[in-house]
């Protein structure tokens, strides 16, 4: 299974997106494309699991690596494991869902879907990266995309917000270099130095060394996963760009910055993790609460759903935060649960404003008798958000959480305590917005001439849906891909504890 | 004896002998057309181009003043194709001039002093290329006959020019005085670091740093860059800077050796305050030759860490970087000479909605900005990563941070012009931009270069096995 397929499926298809002819064959490509990538998807999903059932219980499967800059030592080295294999599949659902989403986007449409699928080759290209060169180039391949996706297709004050979302994540970016920087110059495999993942992990970095360079690269990449106070480019950023985008951005870039913590900060340098881990808990904490309050305020859909993404990845931060087996699977789940979720969360958004052209709670109501489909799903977004049973957003959460009540210090417990707090506050915006805008009277008598969901829509929705519920009831699925990836973690973990 | 002159000194008689053909076309009887002068004059750049890659060889001629290798070798060969990209690209407007064998000579001339520099092994043959390759750039810069924005940018440019040399030959001079000898070679062995020594230094840096714009050496450039025609500013942003780059990184390795402690200090604040004021200044620029002009200063800061990296992967980085930077800067100022040679608007709020009439030459334009920005898969995202990898080695993370925040600065002013192009709405936008095939073929050629230099190692690789 050759992996480097994740990496040419979307380029061909965005090539070839650009010599066709009109809004028909493009988005026909371009769905054709993203579906094919599925189907491969699940492919390497399942010659995954026929590999480790055989036996091969070696870190990561389907390994090659291509000598790329030999004097620097940089190689082209693709590799993955559970983990990975989950962050791919999520990736895949949103891709197609966003494609689905966007049928209609008449306005250089070409250019858009083109953007669209070269966006999503770069975030394939950051799962399965081993070298951590290779990593940073597709960590990097995405964010131009991403501004001229918010800047031309956008909506509101979208200039401004690309801008700052260009800017803020290229910081990251450059945090993140100097902390790789650091790390390659500071290994040293045969007299040179390494890049390499699983070298790196393999040896033994000085703690101060460590140190040093743990928050570059933790901040750097916490930024792209709205680490607090670094989180004011998610509000605008998000809500300012066209459905797709935000699903993307909210679904799968900020799953980056996640990834990019657990995999390249805390696995690589799993002492300075350990000392840091205080004032991580103490940020995640935070930017729970905060991001909850803060949605309870705001008066937009999108922006509900975006500061909301800010608090839900702030337990993704407090899982790795609390360095155990639990609690690093619970925020691996809670990755892919809330991709998948805010994803779907987004397309019925943008589906509610391609109808009625706004995005107000207060402008709207009573949607469920005109748009049935639509606000069933809206509901289940919101049920999943806030942790209902029978959905994935529970399964994560309670893992978290169970995962941060295993320490049993005072300061673990409180910051537990105050995490699953933030989930009533999660119900009363998310309960608030579903009662107005969807039960409720009609306000604006123009909406009832409004029409359902389209195939397309419900498709996109459907995938999304399939992927919450899977998790939702059968979630030693998911605990199962991704527990040896977070042994290994915890291992090298252990091996400073036990030093 | 006669073989080895020939083959040592093969591409500086080479490009002597256009001059002279270019001389005789000019007193000769016939009268040629512009159209055909120009074509004339790509044809033999090209063969100039081509005849650098045959027969290469060491060496060293006039009792060690002039040297050859094979780095040295291909370090001209990058001068001779951006000078080929940059006569491509200058067609629109030179088909119009008055002078145009005359341009060829000049430009010739200052490329013949540049190749000299890039070989002397002896202070005084390189600062007799120094004068060779600057006076014709400031009769160069003149060139826009009509305007007196570029008699003001000659002017400029050739006083402090000669100000700036006159530092350099004071610091040679006292270098003489200290040890008694002008050779590259003895100079690296007799030095050594005391006051009187790092302050001849220290004027030498002075001579070179205004020929690179470092800052606070950069006065001259936005003047100069936006009086000066678009070819001739292209010339001076990218191949002059060029080859003095590869002299620096020479000298500074080879010669100053002993000096290391205080020249990596030097280049350390050097390197700050010119990535700091180039960005500061590039963001509030409107015309898009000043704007590429300060942003070029800033470029040249990064470049400047490159070199304190004081290893093989340093002055590999800095050579790597100097041919993506051709394509790169190329690549924009050809869209930009192109569009101002058709319709003479130079502002970056004249490129507001350029991508509705102009799509092709937009995303000529947005590849030439990523590259610049560091944005991958370009290729400057490989250059910039590779200069403050070779930085880094040296320990001083410091540099490294402001160098990548300095990094997100300067995206900041490339954004905007993309965001004009492809985001802002015009009542006037630029009308579809005609072109022949010559600047079409340079666009090309720059484009390709930014996407293939970078994704495949060849280049770099190349370059780093004949720095080692």
């Amino acid at each position: 299974m050759n992996l480097s397929l994740l990496i040419l499926i979307p380029l061909l298809t965005a090539l070839a997106i650009l010599p066709a002819k009109g809004l028909k064959q493009v988005r026909a490509i371009a769905l054709l494309g993203s579906a094919a990538q599925l189907i491969l998807c699940f492919a390497l999903f399942y010659f995954y699991q026929q590999q480790r059932a055989g036996g091969d219980a070696s870190g990561f499967l389907f390994e090659t690596s291509y000598t790329w800059y030999a004097p620097l030592n940089i190689n082209y080295h693709v590799g993955v494991d559970g983990i990975s294999i989950a962050m791919i599949l999520l990736t895949a659902f949103v891709v197609m869902a966003g494609v689905l989403v966007s049928w209609k986007v008449e306005r250089l449409s070409k250019e858009f879907f083109f953007l669209l699928i070269f966006l999503s080759l770069g975030a394939y290209g950051f799962f399965i990266a081993l070298d951590l060169f290779t990593l940073f180039f597709f960590l990097e391949v995405a964010v131009i995309p991403k501004f001229l996706l918010i800047g031309i297709w956008g909506s509101g004050k979208k200039e401004y917000s690309a801008m700052k979302l260009a800017l803020m994540l290229m910081g990251g970016s450059a945090l993140v270099f100097v902390g790789l920087a650091g790390l390659y110059f500071n290994t040293d495999v045969n007299g040179a130095h390494s890049f390499d993942i699983l070298q790196i992990a393999g040896m033994n970095i000085p703690v101060e060394v460590q140190k040093l360079f743990f928050p570059f690269a933790f901040l750097g990449f916490g930024i792209f996963t709205a680490l607090f106070p670094f989180h004011t480019w998610v509000p605008d950023g998000h809500s300012s760009a066209p459905t797709a985008a935000s699903m993307f951005l909210a679904g799968i870039s900020m799953k980056l910055g996640g990834y990019g913590c657990l995999r390249v900060a805390t696995y690589l340098m799993p002492d300075a993790a350990q000392q840091y881990s205080t004032i991580i808990i103490v940020l995640a904490c935070i930017a729970i609460l905060y991001g909850a309050f803060a949605t309870m305020m705001q008066t937009d859909l999108k922006y509900i759903n975006a500061y909301s993404s800010v608090s839900h990845c702030g337990f993704v931060l407090l899982g790795i935060g609390m360095l155990t087996k639990t609690a690093i699977n619970g925020a691996v789940m809670q990755m892919v649960s809330h991709g998948l979720m805010t994803a779907l969360f987004f397309a019925v958004i943008g589906m509610i404003y391609d109808r009625t052209h706004t995005r107000q709670v207060a402008q709207l109501g009573g949607l469920m008798k005109m748009m049935p489909f639509i606000s069933t799903v809206f509901v289940i977004a919101g049920l999943c958000s806030l942790g209902l049973p029978g959905f994935s957003g529970f399964v994560a959460e309670v893992t978290v959480f169970m995962g941060s009540w295993e320490k049993a210090d005072a300061f673990y417990r409180i910051a537990t305590i105050i995490a699953c707090a933030s989930i009533v506050v999660t119900a009363v915006y998310i309960l608030r917005a579903a009662g107005k805008a969807i039960m409720g009277p009609i306000i604006n008598n123009e909406h009832l001439s409004l029409g359902d969901a389209g195939w397309n829509e419900r498709l996109a929705a459907g995938l999304l849906i399939a992927g919450i519920v899977v998790i939702g009831i059968v979630p030693f699925l998911l605990k199962d891909l991704i527990n040896p990836g977070t042994e290994v973690i915890i291992q090298k973990l252990a091996g400073f504890v036990n030093k | 004896m006669l073989n080895d002159f020939l083959l040592l000194m093969k591409q500086e008689l080479v490009i002597t002998i256009i001059i002279f053909i270019l001389l005789f076309v000019k007193l000769g009887k016939k009268d040629w057309q512009n159209q055909s002068l120009i074509r004339f004059a790509n044809i033999l750049l090209f063969i100039n181009l081509v005849s650098g890659f045959l027969f290469p060889c060491n060496g060293t001629l006039f009792g060690d003043m002039f040297r050859t290798s094979e780095l040295l070798i291909f370090e001209k060969n990058l001068l001779n194709l951006g000078t080929l990209i940059i006569s491509l690209q200058s067609y629109n407007w030179l088909k119009e001039h008055r002078h145009v064998p005359e341009f060829y000579m000049l430009l010739l001339s200052t490329l013949l002093g540049m190749f000299f520099m890039i070989s002397s092994s002896n202070l005084l043959m390189f600062y007799l290329a120094l004068e060779l390759s600057t006076i014709p750039l400031a009769a160069l810069a003149n060139f826009d006959l009509e305007k007196r924005r570029s008699s003001e940018a000659a002017f400029k440019m050739i006083i402090s020019s000669a100000f700036s040399s006159g530092l350099l030959l004071f610091g040679i001079s006292l270098v003489y005085g200290a040890t008694g000898t002008l050779n590259f070679a003895e100079l690296s062995t007799t030095l050594i670091a005391n006051p009187l020594n790092i302050f001849s230094f220290i004027l030498l840096i002075a001579g070179f740093g205004f020929k690179i714009s470092a800052v606070p050496f950069h006065l001259w450039t936005a003047d100069v860059y936006e009086g000066s025609p678009v070819a001739v500013t292209s010339y001076l942003s990218v191949i002059s800077k060029g080859a003095i780059l590869f002299v620096l990184v020479s000298v500074l390795y080879n010669v100053f050796t002993p000096l290391n402690e205080s020249w990596y200090n030097m280049l350390f604040l050097l390197s700050v305050l010119t990535m700091l004021i180039g960005n500061l200044f590039a963001l509030r620029q409107q015309n898009m030759k000043r704007f590429l002009a300060f942003s070029s200063i800033a470029q040249v800061g990064f470049i400047l860490i490159g070199i304190t990296g004081q290893s093989a992967e340093g002055s590999a980085s800095v050579i790597y970087f100097i041919l993506i930077y051709i394509f790169s800067n190329l690549a924009a100022f050809g869209v930009i000479n192109l569009v101002s040679a058709v319709t003479g608007r130079e502002n970056v709020d004249d490129y507001r909605g350029f991508y509705k009439n102009n799509k092709t030459l937009a995303w000529v334009l947005a590849i030439a900005l990523f590259s610049l920005g560091g944005i991958p898969p370009t290729a400057g995202f490989f250059g910039k990563f590779f200069l403050l990898l070779a930085g880094a080695g040296k320990g001083n993370y410091l540099l490294i941070t402001i160098a990548s925040l300095n990094m997100v600065i300067s995206l900041y002013y490339y954004l905007r012009v993309i965001k004009a192009m492809f985001m802002d709405g015009n009542d006037n936008p630029i009308e579809p931009v005609k072109t022949g095939w010559s600047p079409k073929i340079a666009m090309a050629i720059c484009v390709g270069g930014i996407i293939i230099t970078g994704l495949t190692s060849g280049a770099y690789n190349y370059i780093h096995s004949l720095v080692r």
